[in-house]
């Protein structure tokens, strides 16, 4: 690929750039009797000389890689637009595909009408030229930033701070990714949400009963009144998150406590990496140990005592990812407990109470707000756990508590609409990244309440 | 009558029954334990029991001749005839030359149904790779179909699995049993073929070596980039509040569900940038703004442990912050870096949902051979494998979950013995 190649390029021209800002510093400082005469150590210079040579064009590279194919393409486009038949967005998106997999030589030429075949043709040559234009572009720019830099070198050249500056602008944005990445979440989100709610009121999508996503192609289908309400998956999602808590939450606080309060430090060894095996398992391990075994064992053992269960239940979607957040909880509630100032445990049993009252008495109301924050936590990742609940729980949106039916949840949906090949801007596609938002939104309330009194909490102890 | 009673008999009275309440908190955690313990042997025996067969597959001898007419090829080395050939006939006379008994469409088809519809194929790379059989007859195991090697497997444990079986295709099994011609063998399609519609022929190499390409990417960007954030927060940020808010944005980011990633990567990276779907660029991308959080993290608790006193040494001869970070303390940390991000790449290893969006979940058959190549990673190919009806495919799940999990806790244990290893008491 042409962007890696100049990449690597630009790379080992930086590197040669150092070696000769090092070396430029070192001729200089020797008639002057040895390296204490520089500002800066050597380093220092040939530091500066790469960063010359290699920051511009490679900022430079990365504009032109975002903006090189939407130029190319509106030229394209540009030039043959009076012959589209409409001008829709699809009709364009159309062309644009057939023209680009012409040039590529993807879709045979034969049989294409002659203006595509111009068009394409052009786009090739527009293609060739701007990567061309861009290597010759880099060579130049690498070039004068090395000479430029190494241009400045002088004894009294302050290179040492100029570098550390520009190392510590390096370094902000590199933390400032994070902001970046929420922020873009934010706004992918936000923005696709806005355009579904355009055509589906919000009230209807967050208040409303039917969900079957289906819009009708022609008029008179059967079964596709594209319906957005929302609830039942919302139920869903909750049903099949208490299923999971009801099973982690006893399982994980009680062998958290035990860990942390009784168990002799030979058990502990064993057991509490063994539990964090749970944690490192992929999620779609259990999704498929859902799925082919506990569902089955769920629906013949319900079967057996007369219960009609579905084979893909609440509980067995429900069950298993109980038993992956179990070390999650373990491990947060571990940390609260042993958190727990040892004053507390000899004061409550130096009053005669037993350990197990200690625990109940002292220990767990003293710990109970990072215990609560611990398992909102693992409420929130219960709601966006995924594979599990696509591979165990079923697709049609039921409105019901029953845990022994066959319920859908948010996640479900958004994997079952955007996977495959879909049109980007239909209501179908955009309500996934609705349901994206919602889930967005609770998860991180979820998360910042938690982390808040997690947060406190510990401050209070220590 | 109950005599009155004094505190010292009330409190002995009710000691009993505080011991009984002390016993019985105590197994409630026990039990707990002993769940969570069983949860974790459930699982890991019910895969290998479902996967341990998938690491051998049934082949079934039988005498092939590679006949020029048959095949209708002269030239081995012209490719126009290598495509032509009618390669699918060479196992069909093999079989009807041993079961020569058998006339009649229906039969014939379930004759041929004995033997993977590959087999032709196979062949012909072995014709190719050695032009001197042509014309030549050999004795050769050749791949059975999925049906038998299910089949074959169950009636071998005992208890044959015969529903997509006929009565004539187990005779022939008996048959071909007795004379020691059908046997089981190391499947090494499993690790040195793509997918593929056909569970005998399916293989993870082509998911693994997506899962490389995704990896090598969401490392060499996520690790640069987790330590300069985490060098900037721990030692030069100021406290104000633009850094708070970075830290909360990636506390909070570390605890957003996977899936959101894919929707950002659908957005933003497919949808805005136009980078092409389906490839390990994309799933490197999403992977690495996913598993940035983590990485950060554990990198700040590295470069915290520090103790402050080796940087005040190096400040105190005179080196300058930066020279003092990269001298000292970024050496020290190194360690404890390097174990976040071996368990960040875990992380990123077995994470499907994100990868769901951005489409790597297609039918890949050829295996990638670069960052621009459409793929498939082993977890996505673990969960297209679930969903595939064929009952062989559990089976190969199951042993594509066992290399996963292989890979995961060779991951894991190499970050703990890093840790254990390189971890230093101050």
């Amino acid at each position: 690929m042409q962007a890696t190649n100049i990449l690597i390029l630009i790379l080992a021209l930086g590197i040669f750039a150092f070696y000769i800002g090092r070396g430029r510093s070192l001729a200089m400082a020797k008639p002057l009797g040895g390296i204490r005469n520089l500002h800066s150590l050597p380093s220092y210079y040939g530091a500066y000389t790469a960063l010359w040579c290699a920051l511009p064009s490679t900022i430079l590279l990365c504009l032109w890689m975002i903006f090189d194919e939407p130029l190319i393409n509106s030229l394209v486009m540009g030039s043959i637009s009076d012959q589209l038949a409409d001008d829709s967005l699809a009709t364009y998106n159309l062309q644009l595909n057939k023209i680009s997999n012409i040039a590529e030589g993807i879709l045979s030429s034969r049989g294409q009408s002659p203006e595509l075949l111009i068009a394409a043709d052009y786009m090739s040559r527009l293609q060739t030229m701007s990567q061309w234009s861009l290597t010759a572009l880099m060579l130049c720019l690498t070039m004068a930033g090395l000479f430029l830099g190494s241009s400045k070198i002088d004894p009294a050249f302050r290179a040492r701070p100029v570098v550390e500056k520009v190392m510590q602008n390096l370094l902000l944005a590199c933390a400032c990714l994070a902001i970046f990445t929420t922020l873009g979440i934010v706004l992918s989100v936000l923005f696709e949400s806005l355009q579904f709610f355009r055509s589906v009121p919000a009230h209807e999508f967050i208040f409303g009963l039917e969900w079957s996503p289906q819009t009708a192609i022609r008029e008179d289908q059967v079964g596709s009144s594209g319906s957005f309400g929302a609830v039942p998956l919302f139920v869903g999602t909750l049903l099949v998150s208490a299923v999971a808590m009801v099973v982690a939450v006893p399982i994980g606080l009680m062998s958290a406590i035990y860990l942390a309060e009784y168990a002799s430090k030979s058990v502990r060894a064993v057991a509490k990496p063994t539990l964090e095996v749970l944690a490192g398992i992929p999620t779609v391990v259990y999704g498929f140990f859902a799925a082919l075994t506990v569902a089955p064992f769920i629906r013949d053992l319900g079967t057996s005592f007369g219960l009609s269960v579905s084979s893909e239940s609440a509980l067995a979607a429900g069950g298993v990812m109980g038993i992956m957040i179990i070390p999650f909880i373990s491990s947060l509630a571990d940390d609260v407990i042993t958190a727990v100032p040892q004053s507390m445990r000899d004061g409550s049993l130096a009053m005669g109470a037993t350990h197990s009252e200690t625990v109940r008495r002292v220990i767990i109301p003293a710990a109970l707000p990072g215990i609560v924050g611990g398992i909102m936590l693992a409420v929130s990742r219960a709601i966006g756990e995924t594979m599990i609940v696509v591979m165990a729980a079923g697709m049609a949106a039921k409105l019901t508590a029953n845990p022994l039916e066959s319920v859908t949840t948010v996640t479900v949906q958004i994997v079952t609409l955007l996977t495959g090949d879909q049109e980007f801007d239909s209501p179908k596609t955009l309500a996934a990244f609705a349901l994206g938002l919602m889930l967005f939104t609770v998860t991180l309330l979820l998360n910042i309440f938690a982390l808040h009194i997690v947060k406190k909490y510990r401050e209070q102890y220590e | 009558m109950s005599k009155p009673m004094n505190n010292v008999q009330k409190i002995q009275h009710s000691l009993t029954k505080r011991k009984r309440a002390e016993t019985r908190f105590r197994w409630y955690g026990r039990i707990a334990i002993l769940i969570g313990l069983a949860a974790v042997m459930m699982l890991f025996t019910d895969i290998i029991s479902k996967g341990h067969g998938a690491f051998r597959v049934t082949y079934i001898q039988l005498e092939v001749e590679y006949d020029q007419g048959l095949i209708g090829v002269t030239n081995l080395t012209d490719p126009a005839q290598l495509q032509d050939g009618n390669w699918g006939a060479i196992p069909k006379a093999a079989l009807r030359a041993k079961f020569t008994d058998v006339s009649g469409r229906r039969d014939k088809r379930k004759l041929y149904g004995l033997l993977s519809n590959g087999a032709g194929f196979d062949l012909k790379d072995r014709l190719v790779a050695n032009p001197l059989l042509l014309g030549e007859k050999e004795r050769i195991w050749i791949l059975a179909d999925d049906d038998i090697d299910t089949y074959y497997k169950s009636w071998l444990d005992g208890e044959p699995y015969a529903a997509r079986m006929s009565d004539k295709q187990m005779a022939w099994i008996d048959q071909l049993h007795n004379e020691g011609n059908i046997r089981l063998q190391f499947n090494s399609n499993l690790f040195t073929r793509g997918d593929s519609r056909e569970p005998e022929q399916a293989g993870i190499r082509g998911a693994i070596m997506g899962s490389l390409f995704t990896l090598i990417l969401t490392l060499l960007l996520s690790f640069p980039i987790g330590v300069s954030a985490a060098i900037y927060l721990e030692e030069f940020a100021p406290k104000n509040r633009w850094t708070d808010f970075i830290e909360v944005n990636i506390n909070n980011l570390a605890a957003v569900p996977s899936i959101i990633f894919g929707l950002l990567g659908l957005a933003i990276f497919i949808n805005f940038f136009h980078v092409p779907r389906s490839v390990p660029i994309v799933g490197g991308l999403v992977l690495t703004l996913m598993t940035l959080p983590t990485i950060i993290i554990t990198s700040r608790a590295a470069i915290k442990s520090v103790p402050p006193s080796i940087r005040e040494a190096a400040l105190g001869m005179g080196a300058s912050k930066y020279q003092m970070v990269l001298h000292h303390v970024l050496p020290l940390a190194l360690p404890g870096m390097l174990t976040g991000a071996i368990i960040g790449m875990a992380q990123a290893l077995g994470e499907t949902a994100p990868l769901l969006m951005i489409g790597m979940v297609a039918f890949i058959v050829d295996i990638p051979a670069g960052f621009t190549d459409p793929a498939t990673v082993l977890p996505v190919q673990i969960f297209l494998w679930a969903d595939s009806p064929e009952r062989a495919f559990i089976e190969k799940t199951s042993a594509a979950i066992m290399v996963l999990l292989s890979f995961l806790i060779v991951m894991n244990t190499t970050a703990v013995w890093l840790r254990k290893r390189l971890e230093r008491r101050w």
